[in-house]
């Protein structure tokens, strides 16, 4: 009896060697199983609406249908470019990229097979590009698929994308989390009108993902269990996933933090003294990553006077009579306290920024940093140098017109207490501000006919805040060429909100989108972003963090703002004590 | 009594019309836009094509004739045969939701069941709480009872249930660990262990109901009740040498009631249309979370059919008052 023991002992700790020579408590990766970890709830404040992330376009559609769809490459956490589905990336060196940019040839790995068993074939990934591509389907990322010429598969595992022109960046299509692959077998009926009417495909795909849908109710909750045909034997860890949707962002938060019900909460955007209070319920922790999206004041180039005719009200027909004058718009810009705005609104969840381009890191502007200190006594300089005068009531004049400004923005506590505060600034330095909020519906609505949306602006200046898919920036640039401003004869649609025109910025974006060299990319990029924000056609505030919350027993999972947030969800695991 | 019946039933439908046609133009002239909660990476031109992908493109009546033949023949034939299984449902389209692109019909009775045990339960406590207390409380009018009674209603009256809510998670969720916080609709109830887990999700957001709806109820059934306790014929009930409990829970009571039935049929509709503060607090996702998440998501078509599906009970409910009325007093008979 007492050998027995003594050799199992023995036999125990030769088991534990391995481990205990690792630094990590936790068990090495190899020694857990599918499904070892049990169940994993997670809480999505907004509710899932669709687990066809094709037809949904919103974020929180995207990151639930991450774990069943994948794409043949995604970004990783720094940003980088991994093979998912794919072998390899296809590049210029492994002769994947044609040399003339216009092709890419990607190759799938071999036994891949879809949650039913089939195999994944070339034809799935032809098939994904004429779904999302279908004129009637109303696919939300088919810009995705913009300036393809054709998807063909070469063979079983082989898929040839030509572009129409030389694509310096061939990397969109079927890339991210925003473009996977969908199963042939399961959508064909489902092509173009008839998208909608396939409910059962929709909220129940078939895919390659560590995770297949068992029970799917719209805007509530969705079930998973782990795809008995996921291409890496042990994992999933986790064997069922309960994805909650519902309450509120505060509900949700106390769920991880304090009750302890909820594994993983997203989206978080919480003022930072209710995330502080929350926090110290102990039983979770804060995630934060910084992707692209910025909170920023738009200047509008064009004058959005109301006695203009609605036809040329905000175009570029009619300058605008104050902000054209690069110094009132200096001024503007010298009279924030970015430091404050980031520490009121978004504390650990921002951070203070110059930029128009945010991220990657690697691609931010280290030129611009002297606006982060408030200097209202520059500001003033300015606008004495300018012209403005100061009147009896402390608001600055120049020809017999003061200096007045409509700020707008949306329904939001925040942004109302970013205005509240900019008013106070520019006020000190001699300017008008009106504050006007808008319902965010209607804001960042695109109806050509409400006088209210962004695109519209027919305002002086207005405050949100924007980001770009994945981490090539140059699409986002792209926006503020000339002749890309929203306008009557485009039903008041386009990304160029600020109507911003320079005829160099145009040039010198031109060159960015032929140039295929990374370094010399990253150059132009930094070259745009400071010729815009030293222009100041546009007062870049807060870089805006991605925050989401985890209970302290779920390990594994890596915040990532360059793809999904459950891009690695086979690897989530729990911890035990 | 039957005549009467009939006849306002035969009303009740061109009322519902022009309230139907009234909600459809209310919500298409309102601004706002289905694609407006999208992320700003998506570009305009791919949401004109989602909008249109909708249906958007139509004129105003076209859609909303589509949308009442839709309304009346098809999805209540859905309905019948989800609930019989009979195989009456046309094979043709159904109301889409714009956010899910599925059926609004199958989502509504998706939620239904958490909404009923939640809110209706809430709303049946209340009620039950609030009579006694109010009949009691009149009839000892200015006792401590009375008092007490009082104060309750009052607080119930005046905070509201996003305070009551939270303070609760706080307190039973929170400190003491007792309930959980958020409601799992996915529970079914199949034995004793998960009906207790059932009755645990429901304590907080039940009782926090229930202390509202009694709050109201008690002081119409109060104020009902001194109304007729002063009458003449209470006293020549009590002159007859009737038991005081007779003259009371008989006489008075049978009279009190004919104003707060028709505050309780009145409040019967606002039970389906879900409690959209407490269901968002508890994260029950009834009928009230979908309606105002709708809302904010633009998902018209969702929204007029709940709305619409509210006024039909809002008639409805009315018109069971009236009849109610005359069952309670035989004076008006309408006959």
């Amino acid at each position: 009896m007492t050998r027995k023991a003594t050799l199992m002992g023995a036999a125990a700790m030769l088991a534990l060697m391995p481990a205990a020579a690792l630094a990590d408590p936790a068990p090495a990766e190899g020694e857990r199983e599918r499904g070892s970890s049990g169940h994993l709830n997670i809480i999505y404040w907004q509710a899932v609406s669709t687990m066809n992330s094709y037809l949904s376009g919103g974020t929180k559609e995207m990151n639930a249908a991450s774990i069943v769809w994948e794409p043949l490459a995604r970004f990783d956490n720094e940003g980088e470019l991994v093979a998912w589905l794919a072998e390899e990336i296809p590049t210029l060196e492994n002769g994947g990229v044609s040399e003339d940019l216009t092709t890419i040839t990607w190759r799938l790995q071999e036994g891949l097979l879809w949650s039913d068993g089939t195999p994944v074939t070339a034809d799935d990934v032809v098939f994904t590009y004429e779904y999302c591509t279908h004129p009637e389907g109303g696919c939300s990322y088919r810009d995705r698929y913009a300036g393809i010429e054709s998807v063909e598969a070469v063979d079983e595992r082989t898929i040839l994308v030509t572009f129409e022109d030389a694509t310096p960046n061939p990397y969109i299509p079927f890339v991210g989390a925003g473009s996977p692959i969908i199963q042939k077998a399961q959508f064909e009926e489902c092509m173009g009108a008839r998208a909608p009417e396939c409910t059962d495909q929709n909220f129940a795909p078939i895919g390659t993902g560590p995770y297949v849908v068992t029970d799917f109710r719209p805007n509530d909750v969705i079930q998973f269990e782990a795809n008995p045909n996921y291409r890496v034997p042990n994992q999933p860890y986790f064997q069922t996933i309960t994805w909650a949707g519902g309450g509120d962002a505060t509900g949700a938060a106390r769920a991880v933090f304090q009750t302890g019900e909820m594994d993983y909460a997203w989206n978080l955007q919480l003022a930072p003294e209710v995330i502080e209070q929350m926090e110290a319920g102990g039983q979770g922790e804060l995630l934060v990553d910084f992707g692209p999206l910025m909170e920023r004041i738009e200047i509008n180039f064009t004058d959005p006077s109301p006695d203009l005719p609605d036809d040329e009200r905000g175009t570029r027909l009619h300058p605008h009579p104050i902000l054209t004058d690069i110094r009132v718009r200096e001024a503007l810009s010298r009279a924030l306290d970015r430091e404050l705005l980031t520490e009121i609104g978004f504390g650990p969840m921002g951070q203070p920024t110059c930029n128009f381009i945010v991220a990657p890191p690697a691609m931010a502007s280290p030129n611009n940093d002297d606006c982060l200190v408030q200097d209202i006594d520059r500001a003033n300089e300015l606008l004495d140098e300018a012209g403005w005068e100061r009147g009896p009531d402390g608001i600055r004049t120049k020809d017999g017109m003061r200096l007045e400004l409509l700020f707008q923005t949306s329904t939001n506590a925040v942004r109302q207490d970013f205005q509240a505060l900019i008013q106070q600034w520019w006020r000190e330095i001699g300017v008008d501000t009106r504050l006007r909020n808008i319902d965010a519906g209607v804001f960042f609505g695109s109806d050509p006919a409400s006088p209210d949306t962004y695109l519209k602006f027919w305002a002086d200046v207005q405050m949100y805040a924007s980001l770009f898919e994945g981490t090539d920036p140059t699409p986002h640039l792209e926006q503020r060429r000339c002749g890309r401003e929203p306008r009557p004869e485009t039903q008041w649609q386009g990304q160029n909100i600020n109507r911003y025109c320079n005829e160099e910025y145009d040039a010198l974006w031109a060159e960015l989108n032929r140039e295929p060299d990374p370094d010399r990319r990253q150059e132009l990029v930094i070259a745009l972003n400071d010729m815009f924000v030293q222009d100041f056609a546009h007062l870049p505030l807060v870089a805006r963090g991605r925050v989401s919350a985890k209970s302290n027993t779920l390990g594994g999972n890596i915040m990532n703002v360059w793809d999904s947030e459950h891009w690695n969800q086979a690897e989530w695991y729990r911890i035990e004590d | 009594m039957l005549n009467y019946t009939i006849r306002r039933l035969a009303m009740a439908v061109p009322t519902v019309l022009i309230i139907s046609l009234l909600i459809f133009l209310l919500l298409d002239l309102a601004p706002g836009d289905p694609t407006a909660q999208l992320p700003l990476t998506i570009p305009p031109e791919v949401r004109e094509d989602i909008r249109m992908a909708l249906g958007l493109g139509d004129p105003v009546l076209i859609r909303y004739v589509k949308w009442l033949q839709l309304m009346v023949i098809n999805e209540p034939l859905h309905a019948l045969a989800n609930l019989t299984g009979w195989n009456v449902a046309p094979d043709t389209q159904r109301i889409l939701s714009w956010q899910t692109r599925s059926p609004v019909g199958d989502i509504i009775a998706q939620r239904i069941p958490q909404t009923l045990w939640v809110v209706g339960l809430g709303y049946l406590f209340g009620v039950l709480i609030a009579l006694p207390i109010g009949i009691i409380s009149a009839y000892k009018q200015y006792s401590w009872f009375d008092q007490i009674g009082t104060f309750i209603s009052m607080v119930g009256f005046s905070v509201p249930v996003f305070f009551t809510g939270v303070v609760m998670i706080l307190v039973f969720s929170v400190w003491l660990g007792w309930f959980p916080s958020m409601y799992d609709t996915t529970l079914r109830v199949t034995n004793w262990e998960t009906f207790v887990r059932q009755v645990r999700q429901m304590v907080m957001p039940v009782a926090v109901l229930a202390l509202f709806n009694a709050a109201q109820i008690s002081r119409f059934m109060r104020a009902s009740m001194l109304d007729n306790l002063n009458q003449d014929y209470v006293r020549t009930a009590r002159a007859k040498g009737m038991k005081e409990q007779v003259v009371v829970l008989v006489h008075v009571l049978r009279n009190s009631m004919i104003p707060v039935v028709t505050v309780i049929a009145l409040g019967i509709p606002a039970v389906f249309s879900g409690a959209i503060i407490t269901e968002t607090i508890f994260r029950v996702n009834g009928l009230g979370a979908l309606l105002i998440n709708a809302i904010y998501a633009n998902d018209i078509p969702m929204v007029q059919t709940l709305t619409f599906i509210f006024a039909v009970l809002i008639v409805l409910f009315n018109l069971i008052a009236d009849v109610l009325y005359g069952i309670l007093d035989p004076r008006i008979r309408y006959d």
